[in-house]
């Protein structure tokens, strides 16, 4: 008995760094599987005010370049409507209420983001209070930006697409094949898309959208075009590089996306796999 | 003593609101960010118990973690940093730190650029390592630590020059 408390007198720094380095390992292991890390988690009220009151100074500095974006949906949002009016005025009266959209879009401000690492997180000023929790998608006016991942009650962290945990399913704009978008960790312009079928026509420069089979993203968000491709070493899938339309550097406003149909297709899937 | 405690106190708090709020986001050249909270570790005081540096460069490492969801990459960085702190120390000054006669501002600058770049640069390729994660990124894993490190021992040898104490 003596003996072994000699032993943990005698070693209790080695001991303690053991145990310390123990943890950290663990909290590191749980940050590279999705969904797993609870504990090390910047959506807080102290991280996330933090950050909040930085970025209520650093903003000032993107103000214009916000406003140009602004003014470019609107721009956008207009054109549609005056397509819609067109339309609509010699078409037969429909029932709105049968086709009401599913999407419920929620408006937030990023308040941290990062880039340069290879598994980057984003913070943004909506949390639980605004009814945003996670597996929402979350866009811009140009194209996706990620998934929520953890809420708290005034903040939400979102897994960027810059995240090599991160795998969205996509689609060519054109021709419907699908495929799964991930990060290489290089280049945070520049995103990958895998397991597209050797007989999907592909050509550089051609749009690159979500194809709504994984209910999060509405089908038709845009995200990126064609950059670069070649076909991987069985020969049989395309490895693409896609060139993001949105400025990952510099996201500002985004959107969160609530799809109220979700529960519904869950449980119809289930039942489906049952 | 007091005074120390409150100025390795205030030294903690400012250097992680300067490493989340500025340093972390620098991306010099797109990647290149300095660490320089390591600077609270390099300057805990050189008689403190060594269990006593453990724990507090777990602290520090673990709350950059928290603000910058990054699991525990500096957390674990920093432990090792702590770690072998003083075999560092015994290596870079020789054996009389072990007799607590040195003054770390007295030491000449050779010997503290030894201590500084040694625990930089296993703070930084640690960080880095548990960051990726992964040895297949051996080549990232080495150029992010021989950048970030040799910004990060500037910014420590500048902030030591401007912050040391004056005696006179």
């Amino acid at each position: 008995m003596q003996q072994i408390f000699n032993f943990l007198i005698r070693h209790k720094n080695t001991l303690l760094f053991l145990l310390l380095l123990f943890l950290s390992v663990l909290f590191t292991v749980q940050s590279h599987s999705y969904h797993k890390s609870k504990f090390i988690n910047s959506a807080n009220f102290l991280t996330g005010g933090v950050y909040n009151w930085v970025n209520d100074i650093d903003e000032y500095f993107n103000l214009k370049e916000y406003n140009n974006r602004l003014v470019e949906e609107n721009k956008y949002l207009r054109s549609r409507l005056g397509e819609l009016n067109a339309e609509s005025s010699d078409t037969i009266y429909q029932d709105t209420s049968s086709f009401d959209n599913p999407y419920k879009f929620i408006s937030a401000k990023v308040i941290r983001n990062q880039f340069s690492n290879i598994d980057n997180y984003i913070l943004i000023n909506k949390g639980k209070k605004d009814s945003v929790h996670n597996d929402l998608g979350v866009i811009t006016s140009r194209g996706i930006v990620g998934i929520v991942e953890e809420s708290s009650n005034n903040f939400s962290r979102v897994i960027s697409i810059l995240n090599t945990n991160s795998s969205i399913s996509v689609q060519l704009k054109n021709t419907n094949h699908f495929g799964s978008l991930v990060w290489n960790g290089k280049d945070p312009n520049i995103v990958q898309l895998e397991e597209v079928p050797r007989l999907a026509p592909v050509h550089k420069g051609d749009t690159i959208t979500t194809d709504g089979r994984s209910y999060i993203f509405p089908k038709g968000i845009p995200v990126g075009v064609v950059d670069d491709f070649e076909l991987d070493v069985n020969q049989s899938y395309y490895k693409i590089d896609v060139r993001l339309f949105n400025d990952m550097t510099n996201i500002g406003y985004v959107y969160i996306i609530d799809n109220q149909n979700l529960e519904e297709l869950k449980s119809l899937e289930k039942e489906e796999n049952e | 003593m007091n005074k120390l405690v409150l100025s390795n106190i205030t030294r903690f708090i400012l250097l992680i609101l300067l490493q989340v709020t500025i340093l972390s986001n620098i991306n010099f050249l797109g990647f290149i960010n300095p660490y320089l909270y390591v600077l609270f570790i390099l300057l805990l005081p050189l008689n403190l118990d060594h269990w006593k540096v453990i724990i507090y460069s777990f602290l520090i490492g673990i709350i950059i973690d928290v603000f910058q969801d990054s699991g525990g990459i500096n957390a674990a960085a920093s432990l090792v940093a702590a770690y072998l702190r003083p075999n560092v120390l015994k290596f870079a000054f020789g054996v009389s730190y072990e007799f607590q006669t040195i003054k770390f501002y007295q030491t000449p600058f050779a010997q503290r650029l030894t201590y500084i770049l040694l625990i930089v640069f296993i703070h930084h390729f640690v960080l880095f390592s548990f960051a990726y994660f992964n040895f297949t990124y051996i080549l990232e894993i080495l150029e992010n630590t021989l950048f970030s490190g040799i910004f990060t021992v500037l910014l420590v040898v500048i902030s030591m020059i401007l912050f040391r104490k004056r005696r006179r």
